[in-house]
């Protein structure tokens, strides 16, 4: 026993002493009616008590979760894509992001977090939720039963803002703004609403703690964030076509400075994002936490060390970008996994989203300008995979037979078929996303037009669709 | 030997230096400016105030060409700096006395 723990036990049985010694003595003087009675009565109250202080612990940590998870998507992602395009187009990229957080939000209000975690069938939700109906303090047993069910819906919320801000990665420096917010209303409706359904919701197909038909292991999203998103992502990148003048004009980052604020963001914003994901304070969160850092360290080391390798220089974006891979590959793994296959996860994340980034891209000429498909596509389904090979049940007892006994988690455990659970997921988001992002891109296209023209598009974006101007230049003082 | 300079459209940056690299000419200067001529600047709306812009972003290259490559250089700039539209920018030729390479104090035409 260290010091600091004697010191913290003595003080608490002194804090206990004092607060029962009076009490046992007044009990002693008073008349009961009946000693059971009070001592039942007592012993409810200490529940209530004991079950309102981890209530309040796992609120404490769900609701900086949720800000975390935000400050993923504004600062974080807008610094991040912002940083990558050129300089006539920081504020429209910017922009992209955070409109989301204002429209995403309206949208969840009204219809999606119902569409998204209401019960309805294995595919969506019910309407049962529409206006937050019924989302108030009471903890929505199902999904976690120690917060307030409104602390669930604003977090899941962040998640549905940061989701298709990771597809704006590959449509960058080219497409409408108006178009953007319509593309995104719909594919929030049409693509996410369903498939957190399917993995997260009450009955969904895909859900592994409520029963669904092909239980997918995803501890925060790796296929509802990451390979929707950038599975979308290269749709929309093959349907837009390539910006003007590329790949013949280089296009370089116009401030990696800007891009490595935003990728630390990132790193920290995820620790919402996974070890909230746990849904509460528990031992679960710090096992998602650290398997979180780990993976983004070692996919880090992977990145560089492959381009010190190919290139003779580890660059600074190549650093950072290994982070995010990593991040991406162990979002669906983070809760089922132990540190060192976490750390595995994150290098052969690390090394695969560059091989994807500088040989497959280039192979196949798509314009996906800031990665977006390489990263949370290729990343993504890479991590899902994973999942189903290293989840352990020793962290995360999720499969349990009808008495109670803990079944095993992934492929090294021998529960080889978990792999296959994995890829129908994966299947799923792919088909989704490729289906219903090519849908909503021909709508969009017809009505309203994708593209900025040629002119804008040389204008910038920033200008064009803002009339602003990232740096502006002091003409006189 | 004549000094050339043309401002011209940032976006025509790429398609000029190409078009000058294709007909033999060696080396250029680049510049980032702001400036105006007789094309009207826009307007910039920040938190509802109108801020007019009138001097524009443009670029500018400056070279030093031998006699010989001068038409060629002009009616590369020409072919790929012309969108036809008001901004296009402008050319200018003017006399140079002598060049002189600073590494080897090489003089004239070898020197550029």
């Amino acid at each position: 026993m260290s010091m600091r723990q004697r010191l913290t036990g003595g003080l608490l049985s002194a804090l206990l002493l004092l607060l029962f010694v009076p009490r046992v003595g007044a009990q002693s003087s008073a008349v009961s009616p009946s000693p059971s009675t009070d001592s039942n009565a007592r012993l409810a109250k200490l529940e209530q008590q004991a079950a309102d202080a981890k209530s309040s612990a796992d609120n404490a940590w769900m609701l900086t979760s949720a800000a975390l998870v935000l400050m993923m998507t504004g600062p974080g992602l807008a610094l991040f894509y912002s940083g990558l395009v050129r300089k006539k187009n920081v504020l429209g990229t910017m922009m992209q992001s955070f409109a989301l957080m204002a429209i995403i939000t309206v949208l969840w209000g009204l219809c999606s977090y119902s569409l998204s975690f209401g019960s309805g069938n294995s595919f969506v939700g019910g309407f049962q939720n529409l206006f937050l109906r019924g989302v108030g303090a009471a903890p929505d047993a199902d999904y976690a039963p120690t917060i307030p069910a409104q602390t669930f819906m604003v977090y899941q919320l962040m998640f549905a803002i940061i989701t298709p801000g990771l597809i704006a990665g590959a449509f960058a420096e080219r497409m409408k703004f108006s178009a953007m917010i319509v593309f995104m209303v719909l594919w929030s409706l049409i693509v996410y609403n369903p498939m957190a359904h399917m993995v997260w919701g009450k009955g969904g197909l895909l859900n592994a703690a409520l029963g669904g038909r092909f239980p997918t292991l995803d501890f925060a999203g790796g296929t509802v964030v990451h390979v929707t998103s950038g599975v979308s992502a290269l749709v929309c990148a093959l349907y837009l076509g390539k910006r003007v003048g590329y790949p013949h004009q280089s296009m370089p980052p116009h401030s990696v400075v800007l891009s490595f604020i935003g990728a630390c963001l990132l790193w920290v914003g995820w620790f919402g994002f996974n070890a909230g994901s746990a849904l509460g304070a528990g031992s679960l969160a710090t096992s998602a936490f650290v398997a979180t850092h780990f993976a983004a360290a070692s996919a880090a080391v992977g990145w560089a060390a492959a381009e010190w390798f190919r290139n003779g220089k580890p660059s600074v974006l190549g650093g950072i970008s290994g982070a995010v891979a990593g991040l991406v590959a162990i979002t669906p793994a983070a809760g089922f996994v132990k540190p060192m296959p976490a750390l595995v996860i994150g290098l052969i994340a690390g090394v695969f989203c560059y091989w994807m980034v500088a040989k497959v891209k280039a192979k196949f000429g798509y314009d996906d300008s800031l990665d977006a498909f390489g990263v949370h596509g290729a990343g993504g389904t890479l991590g899902a995979l994973l999942t189903g090979i290293f989840a352990a049940s020793t962290v995360n007892p999720i499969f349990k037979d009808a008495q109670g006994n803990v079944l095993a988690s992934g492929l090294l455990e021998g529960n080889a078929p978990q792999l296959l659970n994995q890829l129908v997921g994966v299947g799923i988001a792919w088909a989704l996303a490729i289906v219903g992002t090519l849908a909503i891109l021909k709508l969009v296209d017809v009505t309203i037009g994708l593209r900025i023209s040629e002119e804008e598009e040389v204008q910038g974006l920033d200008l064009s669709q803002h009339g602003e101007e990232g740096y502006y230049w002091e003409t006189s003082t | 030997m004549t000094k050339l300079e043309a401002v011209i459209q940032n976006s025509r940056l790429e398609a000029v230096k190409t078009a000058l690299q294709e007909i033999g000419v060696e080396g250029m200067t680049v510049l980032e400016v702001r400036g105006h001529g007789r094309q009207k600047g826009h307007t910039e709306v920040y938190r509802g105030r109108e801020y007019s812009v009138d001097l524009i972003p443009k670029t500018k290259l400056e070279m030093v060409l031998a006699d010989a490559l001068v038409d060629k250089a002009v009616q590369a700039i020409l072919g790929a700096a012309r969108t036809g539209k008001i901004g296009d920018g402008k050319i200018f030729l003017s006399r140079v006395d002598e060049a002189i390479r600073i590494r080897n104090d090489e003089r004239g035409e070898g020197a550029l």
